[in-house]
């Protein structure tokens, strides 16, 4: 498998949201504008990225009954980084974020990618899987926020460009699940035409 | 009374899975049928309970007093999935025919992101009950992750009964599985909008 392949399957063949179906709490709960879904994405990418590159050293080293607790100690503490640096540097995106970036911790796709990919793979196939993979969610997350932002409030990136308050459903909880069906239903009518 | 309060607000108003989309992996993953979706609930109301019980004891008396609260997502994460190795080793011993209907979802929960999104919001967020905002008390954090379950277990029943009957009805192709399965979520969970304000 070329380098680059590994890239690009994450973004569109094996997309964790419209394929895998994987981590849709973080998915329905953080896209209410583009921004945060955008953050989210991205904070998801940096625990992937790093565990993966992590998991993929001392996979020979973990007794394999033992593999999954030490798996998530790993992505446990690459996710407190993630929390103190958030804090520090982004506390406005970390409060809005809230609890869904401790939650990364058990976001499916972290421990899905360790499992499938990383404890099989060397170090940079392990860091590119991690890249593609964290690419593809935040394009999806963010994709999903600008439809719920665009609809709910007539907004893109904070960019306000249609006058009145827009369908509040789609900022609301309603709203998530409805916009992520259509988009899921939009997805597979373009993958069967490829 | 505001053991009440917190019930009807955790179940009803603030629904873990239609309002605050924790839990949602099982919600669309083992909701096909009645019967599996209320063997998870179970499961999922044992292991929230006894995993609140716990943290909460860590948070306050071990976390707090040494100073380390930013070991908090580790610490937890660890009693959980430990826990619940516990929990079906045990189950499995003393009660052969409930390890029988739950044994299967026990490994699932450990990755449920609602077993510790509930720990960790019963000792950071603040209720007010008529007066200050406060941090909930022992009883209280107890009650709340019950309650929860609850909420999570009622959603997943109703969904799974929706879904019986999607099964049986012809949709388009591309809406066939997941999709329509959203958008009815997307449905239940305006339903349960019209619970808002109620508490």
């Amino acid at each position: 498998m070329g380098k680059l392949n590994i890239i690009t399957k994450g973004i569109l063949k094996e997309n964790p949201i419209f394929v895998l179906l994987l981590g849709m709490c973080p998915t329905l709960g953080t896209t209410t504008s583009a921004i945060n879904g955008m953050g989210m994405g991205l904070a998801t990418m940096f625990v992937l990225i790093m565990s993966n590159i992590v998991i993929s050293l001392i996979s020979s080293l973990i007794p394999s009954k033992v593999r999954i607790p030490s798996y998530i100690v790993v992505i446990a503490s690459f996710v407190t980084i993630l929390q103190l640096v958030m804090q520090a540097y982004l506390p406005g995106l970390y409060d809005t974020l809230g609890l869904f970036i401790p939650l990364i911790v058990v976001n499916c796709i972290v421990l899905g990618r360790a499992e499938a990919f990383a404890s099989k793979n060397s170090i940079v196939d392990s860091a590119l899987d991690g890249i593609g993979i964290g690419v593809g969610f935040t394009l999806g997350l963010t994709v999903l926020g600008a439809v719920r932002e665009l609809l709910g409030s007539g907004a893109l990136f904070g960019f306000k460009f249609i006058q009145g308050d827009g369908m509040l459903v789609f900022i609301l909880a309603p709203g998530a699940f409805i916009a992520l069906g259509y988009l899921l239903v939009l997805f597979n009518k373009y993958k069967a035409k490829l | 009374m505001e053991y009440i309060l917190i019930i009807i607000s955790a179940v009803f108003v603030n629904n873990i899975i239609l309002s605050q989309f924790l839990g949602v992996c099982p919600f669309l993953g083992v909701s096909n049928k009645v019967s599996t979706a209320a063997g998870m609930s179970g499961a999922v109301t044992f292991v929230m309970a006894v995993a609140t019980l716990v943290t909460y004891l860590l948070q306050y008396y071990v976390l707090i007093p040494l100073g380390i609260e930013f070991m908090q997502t580790v610490t937890f994460i660890v009693v959980i999935a430990s826990l619940v190795q516990m929990v079906e080793i045990m189950m499995k011993k003393i009660s052969p025919s409930l390890y029988q209907a739950l044994g299967i979802f026990l490994p699932l929960i450990t990755t449920n992101c609602a077993v510790l999104g509930v720990a960790i919001l019963v000792v950071s967020k603040e209720f007010t009950f008529g007066g200050d905002p406060q941090l909930l008390n022992m009883s209280q954090a107890i009650v709340f992750s019950i309650a929860n379950a609850i909420g999570f277990g009622l959603a997943m029943i109703l969904f799974s009964g929706l879904r019986e009957q999607l099964e049986l009805a012809n949709v388009p192709k591309e809406f066939k599985g997941v999709p329509i399965a959203l958008i009815t979520a997307g449905i239940l969970a305006l339903a349960f909008m019209g619970f808002a304000g109620l508490v």
